[in-house]
């Protein structure tokens, strides 16, 4: 089996038996990527002096010591880097290089991995197929005429294609869990405040988590122990002790409790995806676990609350981008006023403008308490549904998106649209962890099975989906691209 | 609101200090008024006595010592910034 093909765990036990060298590793993933990138367009950024350089280093070091010493990474590219360009795939911050690294940089560093560059996604993480990106179209691994899914579909594509071990990606209303669904792979979203986001480009501050994205669910356990933990440069971190997932990861499913909320099975939702679902959940049954069918009335206004809460939040977060103190600014400026306004115009595109705008409106006297306060109210409503039905239950089981990956351009079907909000927002609203994990192919495109569970139990997450992908190993079939496969 | 029109777009256009075109305008008003109509549907749910909730965590009081540190490089801070001089920021003139 060919180098990049493997788990981040099989090559973790590779560098450190001295079977390969890390310069042997990043060689033969910068190798993959420059011979699968034409196809897939998963970078807009790829360091290789630096991945070399750094490959040296480690290969010079003293011990092997850190969890991912020597794993050739890839970060989503709304994740700040220190002295490498941080774009949001937004012509706004086309030219930013920021000055330190976030805080997961950091751990990843300290742990060894080797960051190959910066990935493409939606611009400003502002959409599900990173078609809104304002540097390149990225294109799912599986069929190149499909979209990879967003807003981290850099991250998802790049695994999937095997150019990096694993991903960084951010989820604010599914965009970790939804493309790792669409390629294929594992996607974590950690309860909210489980990882610090000092350093992510703020979207919606009240969602917004990094996740892992890897080949398996092993490995994503190990990634997210590396990086979570509190922050003190985040307030919003969470203090709650990181448990050391990968040492108990083999879990019993014997008398696990599921819940099936009818509403993820509702109008939108593939018939043939369904299927794959429900066949998943009859396989978590035969491992041990029971199953019962409850109701979460109020997500089905997931797409309702998202779109009034996260757009507000957009809207105040993004009003930093004045156009005076980074980022981009209008050559044809003549006065203040038109600095701010014509730098945002000329350097945002059309769907984060809609998102400022629809948030400006959510955020107007007239119309906060109404629809804004209203909005945080149902999220209040709709996150005690989830409560009452985690108090009884281990876990929640659903599709991760309501269909497999689609073409590019496709017409928004709104029933779709509707069922894709419904299945990914609610971890984000209440601040819940979920995972998607593959559970087969619709057309030859991969089908994800999302899991969420109580706050800070991504251990319950990961042995359920351990535990289930041994006995399905949907992790072996990798895709086929013209360029790839010999890494 | 009944319907949107591009006067209502220009309207919250000021708040956000963008600039739009008509063609802009027109088309904003038109996705803006779908997402009236969408999110509508909220004002169905009974939120009678719910407290609105602004955060998914709750933490208190996160403070940590008040202790001067150099973190950041003031000399690399202006290098994204688009114009400077003399290590201040330049805007057009605002009288």
């Amino acid at each position: 089996m060919s180098l990049m093909k493997k788990s981040v765990i099989e090559l973790q036990s590779l560098i450190q038996n001295k079977e390969v060298s890390v310069k042997e590793l990043t060689e033969a993933a910068l190798a993959q990527t420059e011979s699968v990138e034409e196809e897939v367009q998963a970078f807009i950024t790829v360091t290789k002096e630096e991945a070399l350089t750094r490959a040296e280093e480690l290969d010079n070091a003293d011990s092997k010591e850190g969890a991912l010493f020597g794993i050739p990474a890839g970060i989503k590219d709304n994740i700040v880097t220190k002295d490498i360009t941080t774009t949001c795939a937004s012509k706004m911050l086309e030219n930013f290089v920021p000055v330190y690294d976030a805080t997961v940089v950091t751990k990843l560093n300290e742990a060894g991995a080797v960051s190959l560059g910066k990935l493409n996604l939606d611009e400003f993480a502002m959409g599900s197929t990173t078609e809104t990106s304002a540097m390149k179209q990225t294109r799912n691994p599986w069929n190149t005429a499909k979209v990879p899914g967003g807003s981290s579909g850099g991250s998802a594509a790049a695994v999937a294609a095997n150019e990096v071990a694993f991903a960084l990606g951010t989820d604010t209303g599914g965009s970790v869990r939804q493309p790792a669904a669409f390629c294929g792979i594992v996607g974590m979203k950690p309860t909210y405040g489980r990882v610090s986001r000092l350093g992510l480009v703020a979207f919606a501050s009240s969602f917004d988590q990094i996740g892992p994205m890897t080949k398996t669910v092993a490995d994503n356990a190990l990634v997210l122990q590396t990086i979570a933990g509190e922050d003190r440069y985040d307030t919003t971190s969470a203090t709650e002790e990181v448990p050391n997932y990968v040492a108990q990861l083999e879990g019993n499913l014997k008398g696990l409790k599921i819940a099936m909320p009818k509403e993820f099975f509702g109008e939108g939702l593939d018939p043939q995806v369904k299927e794959k679902v429900e066949e998943a959940i009859k396989q978590l049954e035969a491992l041990g676990a029971t199953v019962d069918e409850v109701s979460i009335p109020h997500v089905v206004y997931g797409a309702e609350m998202y779109a009034v809460i996260a757009y507000a939040e957009a809207s105040s977060n993004l009003a930093r981008y004045d156009g005076i103190h980074f980022g981009y600014r209008s050559p044809n400026a003549k006065n203040l006023d038109e600095v701010y306004t014509m730098s945002r115009a000329e350097a945002f595109g059309p769907e984060v403008k809609k998102r400022i705008l629809f948030g400006t409106y959510a955020l107007s006297a007239e119309h906060h308490d109404p629809l804004f306060v209203q909005a945080q109210k149902v999220r209040a409503r709709m996150t005690e549904d989830v409560q009452n039905v985690l108090n009884e239950y281990d876990i929640i089981v659903g599709p991760s998106a309501a269909s497999v990956a689609y073409d590019f351009k496709a017409q928004a079907d709104p029933a779709r649209s509707r069922m894709d909000d419904i299945l990914a927002t609610p971890a984000n609203l209440a601040g819940i962890p979920a995972l998607s994990v593959p559970c087969g192919f619709v057309d030859g495109l991969p089908v994800g099975l999302q899991l969420m569970g109580k706050h800070f139990d991504e251990l319950t997450l990961y042995q359920v989906a351990h535990a289930y992908e041994q006995t399905t190993k949907f992790y072996e079939q990798q895709p086929q691209l013209a360029g790839g496969a010999n890494a | 609101m009944s319907n949107f029109t591009k006067e209502d777009v220009q309207y919250f256009a000021d708040f956000a200090r963008l600039a739009l075109t008509e063609e802009e305008k027109a088309a904003y008003a038109e996705q803006l008024q779908q997402m009236v109509e969408l999110t509508a549907k909220l004002k169905d749910v009974n939120t009678e006595g719910v407290a609105p909730m602004t955060h998914p965590l709750h933490r208190v009081n996160v403070l940590r010592e008040d202790k001067p540190a150099d973190l950041l490089d003031r000399e690399e801070m202006l290098k994204n910034v688009p114009e400077h001089e003399d290590g201040m920021i330049q805007v057009p003139n605002t009288f």
